[in-house]
C-alpha cells in the first residue's frame, strides 16, 4: 500500500485557511465566484504551500520562506505622486480602487464588480496545480481594475495602476484588453505606505488583440518587509508588440511570475527586467513564454544587482510549438554580484520542437569591470562615485530602451536613489 | 612640475619588470615627447603616472609639483591636475556621457575645495568646448564613448581634457586612429591648452604628429629607460634613421 501522508500545515498555511474563514460572507462575488474561491481554498489547503520538489518553485521553496501572515493592516493608506507628471492614476489603496475618470478609447471598470456579477467566476481558475499565486489570488481577490483600450486608440497619458499598502493582506486583479492597433503605457506600481509588514498578490492578465502596441512596466517598490506574489499572464495576437519592463525594488520575498503566449504570427515580446536586490530578501522572476506559432519573436533581458545577503532567482522557459518555425528568441541573465554573500541562480530552459528557428540563452556574473572603473577615477571621480555610475549604468541600459524620456528619467532616479540607500 | 626619479615598475600579476630606472623632468610650460619603439614602455609609463594599480613600483619616486604621487589613487591623481588622455577609450554603455562629464567635473571642484557647477553654466561649458572640437552634440547623448568612432573618442578625449583644465596632461598615441583632418583639430585643441604654467607629455610612435604639436623635448625610451633626450630634431633624427643607431649608441 502506498499511503502518502500529508504533512501538517505550517503556520503560514494555517494562517492562509483561518484568514479565508474569516473573510466567509465578506469576500465580493455570486455563488459561481464563490464556489471557485472555495475550490481554490481547499486546493491551497490539500496541497500545502509549494516545496522545492515542485519543479517551477525549485529555487523559492516557498513552504519554508513564507513563515506567517501579516498582522491586520490599517484601514487606509495615502498615494504617492506618479511616477511620470500627468499620468492617469489608478489608485489601489489599501487593495480598494477608485473612481478615476477615463479618457474616450478607454473602458474602465473596478474589478470587484466583475466578481459582484459573477462576470469574473470563469477567471477564478489555476493555471495548474503548482500554480500557488492564481489559487492564492483567486481565493481572496476582493478588488482591482478591468480596462479596454477601443480598436485604434492610442492612449497618449501613462497608465498607472499605483497600489499602496500599509501592511495586511491585499489581492488584487488587473484584467486589460487592448484593441486591434490599440496602444497604450501602463504601470503597474507597488507601494508600501508602513514599514510593518504586508502581503500582497496580484494577477494581470493582458489580452493584445492584433497589431496592439504595448508597454507594460511592473514597479515593485514594497517595504522591507513585505511579501509580493505577482503574476502576469499575457497573449499576444498577430503582430501584437509587448514590451515588458519588470523592475524589482523592494520586498523581502518576491515572486513575479510572466506567462506570455506569443499566439499570432509577426508577435514580439521585448522583456526587460531589473533585479535590485538587498538585505535578506529573496526575489523571483520566473518566465514561460510560448512562441505557439510561426514567426514569432522575443528577446529577454535580465539585468540584477545583488548586494548584501540576498538572493535572486531568473527562471527563463521558452516553448517553441512545433508549427513555429522561424522562431527568433534571445534571452540573457546578467548578474552584477557585489557581495560574497548574494546569490543569484539562473535557469534557462528551451523546449523546440520546431527545426527551423533560432534561440539563444546565456547567463553571466560579473564584477565591476577594473578598466571601466580605472577610466572613471582618472577622471577624478572618486572610487566610491565611479563604482555607483557603473552599477547604475549597468541597469540603466535596459532602461534606456524605452522611448518615453520623462518615463526613463523617472525611473532611472528611482533606481539611483535605490542604488544610494543600499549602496 | 614632473620629475621621475630612478623609477622601477613592474606588472602587479606576474611581476615582470617593465620600468628600470627610468629619469625625466618635464617643467611647467613645456611640452615633452616620449618616443620608442614597441614594447619599451611608453604605454606603461602613462598608466603609471595616472596611478593603474596593474603596475607596481618597486623603486624610485614620482613628485608632482614637488610632492610624491605614488600614494594617491587615480582620482585623487586627477584631482590634483594630472590628466590621461587614454590610448583607447574605453566604452561604458549606460553612463551618459553628459552625466560622466558633469560628476567628473564636480567631484573634481568638490576635491579642491571648490563649488560644483550649475547646470546651465556647465551645459555652456560643454557646448563651447565641443564646438571647437567639431563634436557633435547629438554625440554627448549617448553612452560614454559607445558607437564612437575612432576619431570622436580621441577628440572626446581632448573635450574631456579641456574641461577639466588639468595642470599636466599626458596623451597617450593620441594620433593613433585618427585621420589627418581629426589629427589637426585633435591637435589645435591641445595647442590651444598649452600655457606657461601647464605642462604636456606627449607619446607618440610617429613624427607626423609632432609636426603639429611641436615639443621642446624629446626623449627616447628604451626597455624602460630614457637613453637619450634632445629637441625636436631628436624626432626628425629617429624619423630617418630610426631607433637602431640610439640603441646601439646606449648599450
Amino acid at each position: 500500500m502506498n499511503m502518502q501522508t500529508k504533512p501538517p500545515h505550517t503556520a503560514a498555511e494555517q494562517a492562509i485557511v483561518d484568514s479565508f474563514a474569516e473573510m466567509i460572507g465578506q469576500l465580493p462575488g455570486d455563488a459561481p465566484v464563490t464556489a471557485a474561491r472555495d475550490k481554490l481554498l481547499s486546493d491551497i489547503s490539500t496541497s500545502g504551500l509549494p516545496t522545492r520538489r515542485i519543479e517551477s518553485w525549485h529555487y523559492t521553496d516557498l513552504r519554508n520562506l513564507m513563515r506567517d501572515l501579516p498582522k491586520p493592516g490599517k484601514g487606509s493608506a495615502t498615494l504617492a505622486e506618479p511616477l511620470v507628471r500627468g499620468s492617469l492614476v489608478l489608485p489601489m489603496v489599501q487593495g480598494q480602487s477608485g473612481e478615476p475618470s477615463a479618457p474616450e478609447g478607454l473602458e474602465l471598470e473596478p474589478f470587484m464588480d466583475l466578481l459582484v456579477s459573477g462576470a469574473a467566476a470563469k477567471s477564478l481558475t489555476a493555471r495548474g496545480s503548482d500554480d500557488l499565486i492564481g489559487q492564492f489570488n483567486g481565493a481572496f481577490v476582493q478588488d482591482g481594475y478591468s480596462f479596454t483600450v477601443a480598436a485604434d486608440t492610442v492612449i497618449d497619458e501613462i497608465i498607472e495602476i499605483q497600489s499602496v499598502q500599509s501592511g495586511g493582506q491585499v489581492h488584487s486583479r488587473y484584467a486589460a484588453s487592448f484593441g486591434a492597433k490599440a496602444g497604450a503605457t501602463v504601470i503597474e506600481r507597488y507601494l508600501a505606505d508602513t514599514s510593518d509588514a504586508g502581503l500582497s498578490t496580484a494577477v494581470s492578465s493582458l489580452e493584445l488583440a492584433d497589431g496592439a502596441e504595448v508597454t507594460w512596466i511592473i514597479l515593485q517598490g514594497c517595504g522591507d518587509a513585505d511579501q509580493h506574489l505577482g503574476q502576469l499572464n499575457a497573449r499576444l495576437g498577430a503582430d501584437a508588440k509587448l514590451k515588458l519592463y519588470v523592475i524589482n525594488a523592494g520586498g523581502k520575498l518576491v515572486r513575479q511570475e510572466l506567462h506570455v503566449e506569443a499566439a499570432g504570427e509577426g508577435a514580439h515580446l521585448d522583456l526587460r527586467c531589473v533585479n535590485l536586490l538587498a538585505g535578506e530578501s529573496h526575489t523571483d522572476v520566473t518566465l514561460t513564454l510560448g512562441h505557439n506559432v510561426p514567426n514569432t519573436t522575443s528577446s529577454e533581458i535580465v539585468r540584477n544587482v545583488v548586494l548584501n545577503r540576498a538572493r535572486g532567482v531568473f527562471q527563463g522557459q521558452i516553448r517553441v510549438a512545433q508549427i513555429a518555425q522561424k522562431t527568433d528568441a534571445q534571452m540573457a541573465c546578467n548578474t552584477l554580484l557585489l557581495s560574497d554573500d548574494g546569490e543569484f541562480a539562473a535557469k534557462p530552459e528551451l523546449e523546440i520542437f520546431a527545426d527551423d528557428v533560432v534561440c539563444a540563452h546565456g547567463a553571466t556574473v560579473i564584477d565591476i569591470d577594473h578598466n571601466h572603473l580605472f577610466y572613471l577615477m582618472a577622471r577624478g571621480i572618486s572610487e566610491k562615485s565611479a563604482r555607483g555610475l557603473l552599477v547604475n549604468g549597468f541597469v540603466d541600459e535596459l532602461i534606456d530602451e524605452l522611448d518615453n524620456e520623462e518615463l526613463v528619467e523617472a525611473l532611472e532616479t528611482l533606481i539611483e536613489q535605490w542604488l544610494n540607500d543600499h549602496g | 612640475m614632473l620629475e621621475i626619479k630612478n623609477l622601477h615598475a613592474r606588472i602587479a600579476e606576474d611581476g615582470t619588470e617593465i620600468i628600470r630606472g627610468l629619469n625625466l623632468t618635464v617643467k611647467a610650460g613645456e611640452v615633452a615627447a616620449i618616443m620608442g619603439p614597441n614594447g619599451s614602455g611608453k604605454s606603461t609609463l602613462s598608466y603609471i603616472l595616472a596611478g593603474r594599480d596593474d603596475y607596481e613600483v618597486t623603486e624610485g619616486d614620482i613628485l608632482y609639483n614637488g610632492e610624491s604621487i605614488l600614494e594617491l589613487d587615480p582620482s585623487e591623481r586627477a584631482a590634483k591636475g594630472i590628466f590621461l588622455a587614454f590610448q583607447y577609450p574605453v566604452e561604458i554603455p549606460g553612463v551618459a556621457t553628459m552625466q560622466f562629464l558633469k560628476v567628473a567635473m564636480n567631484e573634481q571642484r568638490k576635491a579642491r575645495g571648490e563649488e560644483e557647477l550649475k547646470t546651465p553654466d556647465f551645459i555652456k561649458l560643454v557646448k563651447e568646448a565641443a564646438a571647437s572640437l567639431e563634436i557633435n552634440p547629438d554625440m554627448l547623448k549617448r553612452p560614454l564613448n559607445v558607437g564612437f568612432s575612432g576619431g570622436e573618442k580621441k577628440r572626446a578625449e581632448i573635450l574631456q581634457m579641456k574641461l577639466l583644465a588639468p595642470q599636466l596632461c599626458v596623451l597617450d598615441e593620441t594620433d593613433s586612429g585618427l585621420d589627418i583632418d581629426a589629427l589637426k583639430i585633435v591637435s589645435d585643441g591641445v595647442n590651444a591648452l598649452r600655457s606657461p604654467d601647464r605642462a604636456v607629455i606627449v607619446i607618440t610612435h610617429y613624427q607626423r604628429l609632432l609636426e603639429h604639436i611641436v615639443p621642446d623635448t624629446v626623449h627616447v625610451l628604451y626597455k624602460g629607460q630614457v637613453i637619450k633626450s634632445g629637441t625636436k630634431d631628436l624626432a626628425l633624427d629617429l624619423e630617418a634613421n630610426g631607433y637602431a643607431g640610439i640603441i646601439e649608441a646606449a648599450a
